[in-house]
């Protein structure tokens, strides 16, 4: 039988497992970022998609949708930034819209994403 | 005293219709009233006070609340009729203004204990009031000069209204900065954009702008450079000189970001702040006016795509 105000806890002990929880919850967020080329075209890239979605098929659906060519940039080439899905154009609004959408997106939290950029 | 029942249906009515709209529907009612009736705002205040926590809780569970709601005022209405009928016989020989008042008060109560405890507190203070009523409504008279009601040997107790305006305008008189402070919201001087040339951008009122906000310009810099996605130099003029065609307005929102993230105190919302380095490599944000701290994340560049030199990097 347990009672739940009596269990042990070593308030002293080292709190490791929790700090690692929480920067591992830091690092969730997804970056969305623009970048200016030459003239007034732009590139968005789109960075920390969870590891679960398959990011080939975002990527083939978004080119779909928003009508713009992009590739994804493998962790070896991001220099350890993970998978980048980088599109071309100002992309960063719909792309939003299109993680948060829970029917036709991935269905991810608002609160996770983070839109930099002007 | 036989409208009290109706109007306080007629609240509770109000607040159930609002209710599923609006979040706050009672505190509404509630200013609406005070309103109406300013001379007894300052007791009632409480009052408001209370039904607005009581729907914070029930914006957890809204249906049940409401139906607790509608018995608190059903429960009120008997008891306080009974309380508004002594009252109402105690004062029966007064003039209109104080009925008036009276009433007006009864829209308020939705709680019996509360509605007692008003209520001996109106029966304390109505001796005075009724000399105030028999003296003249107005509540008139300089209060530089210290005539009228504000006169020193003046016994007459002064109305809530005036005695608030006293207050705020003792305050901005004594105290410039600190109303300011309170009233103002926070300026900065609008950035600067100039073109030089094609492709890079003058942020020519960095400097001003960095010591307004009391942080150095590196770490502005950074933070720009790390938004923007590109990067520049500082000139001799200690100006900042960004790659890329940025207009006024996009660096502005910029700031603004950054305003929120790295100057403003999350929890009093005073942008008297200063940023310092703390242990471990970590930046904490520490407030002037309330003594919060908090930390601050660091500014990571992340990811930015190769532009243009593809030769370079083949080559």
């Amino acid at each position: 039988m347990s009672i739940e105000n009596l269990k042990t806890y070593d308030p002293f002990a080292e709190a490791d497992e929790d700090t690692g929880k929480t920067t591992q919850a830091q690092e969730s967020y997804i970056h969305i970022r623009i970048q200016q080329r030459n003239g007034r075209k732009t590139l968005t890239t789109v960075q920390g998609i969870p590891k679960k979605f398959d990011h080939k098929k975002i990527l083939k659906v978004i080119k779909k949708e928003f009508a713009c060519n992009g590739t994804i940039i493998d962790e070896a080439e991001s220099k350890g930034m993970g998978d980048v899905i980088q599109l071309q154009g100002d992309q960063r609004n719909k792309i939003k819209d299109f993680l948060i959408d829970k029917d036709n997106g991935l269905g991810l939290k608002a609160e996770t994403i983070k839109v930099h950029g002007f | 005293m036989v409208t009290s029942p109706t109007e306080e249906t007629e609240i509770t009515a109000q607040s159930h219709t609002t209710k599923c709209t609006s979040p706050l529907p009672v505190v509404n009612g509630a200013s609406t009233d005070t309103s109406q009736a300013p001379v007894v705002s300052a007791v009632e205040s409480p009052a408001a006070d209370g039904d607005a926590d009581g729907l914070d809780l029930s914006l957890m569970k809204k249906k049940k609340k409401k139906t607790k709601k509608a018995e608190d005022g059903d429960d009120a209405t008997p008891a306080e009729g009974g309380g508004e009928d002594a009252a109402a016989a105690e004062d029966g020989g007064l003039d209109l203004t104080l009925k008036k008042k009276k009433k007006k008060k009864t829209t308020k109560e939705t709680e019996d204990d509360f509605a007692k405890k008003l209520e001996a507190l109106e029966l304390e203070g109505k001796d005075g009031e009724e000399a105030a009523a028999a003296e003249s409504d107005e509540q008139t008279g300089d209060m530089d000069k210290g005539t009228g009601i504000w006169e020193h040997d003046e016994t007459k107790p002064i109305n809530y209204e005036p005695l608030l305006d006293r207050f705020f305008a003792l305050l901005t008189q004594k105290n410039p900065d600190h109303a300011s402070s309170g009233a103002k919201s926070y300026k900065i001087p609008p950035p600067q954009c100039l073109r030089e040339g094609n492709k890079k951008t003058i942020f020519a009122n960095i400097a001003d702008i960095c010591k307004r906000m009391k942080r150095t310009e590196e770490h502005v810099t950074a933070y720009l450079f790390s938004e923007l996605g590109t990067s520049g130099s500082v000139d001799g003029s200690r100006r900042l000189v960004i790659k890329g065609r940025f207009q006024q307005k996009q660096i502005e929102n910029v700031l603004r970001k950054y305003i929120i993230e790295y100057v403003t105190c999350k929890t009093c919302r005073s942008p008297d702040t200063e940023l310092n380095k703390g242990e471990n490599r970590l930046y904490f944000i520490t407030c002037n006016s309330c003594g919060s701290r908090r930390s601050v994340t660091a500014i990571k560049t992340g990811f930015s795509a190769q532009i243009g030199k593809r030769k370079k990097m083949q080559g």
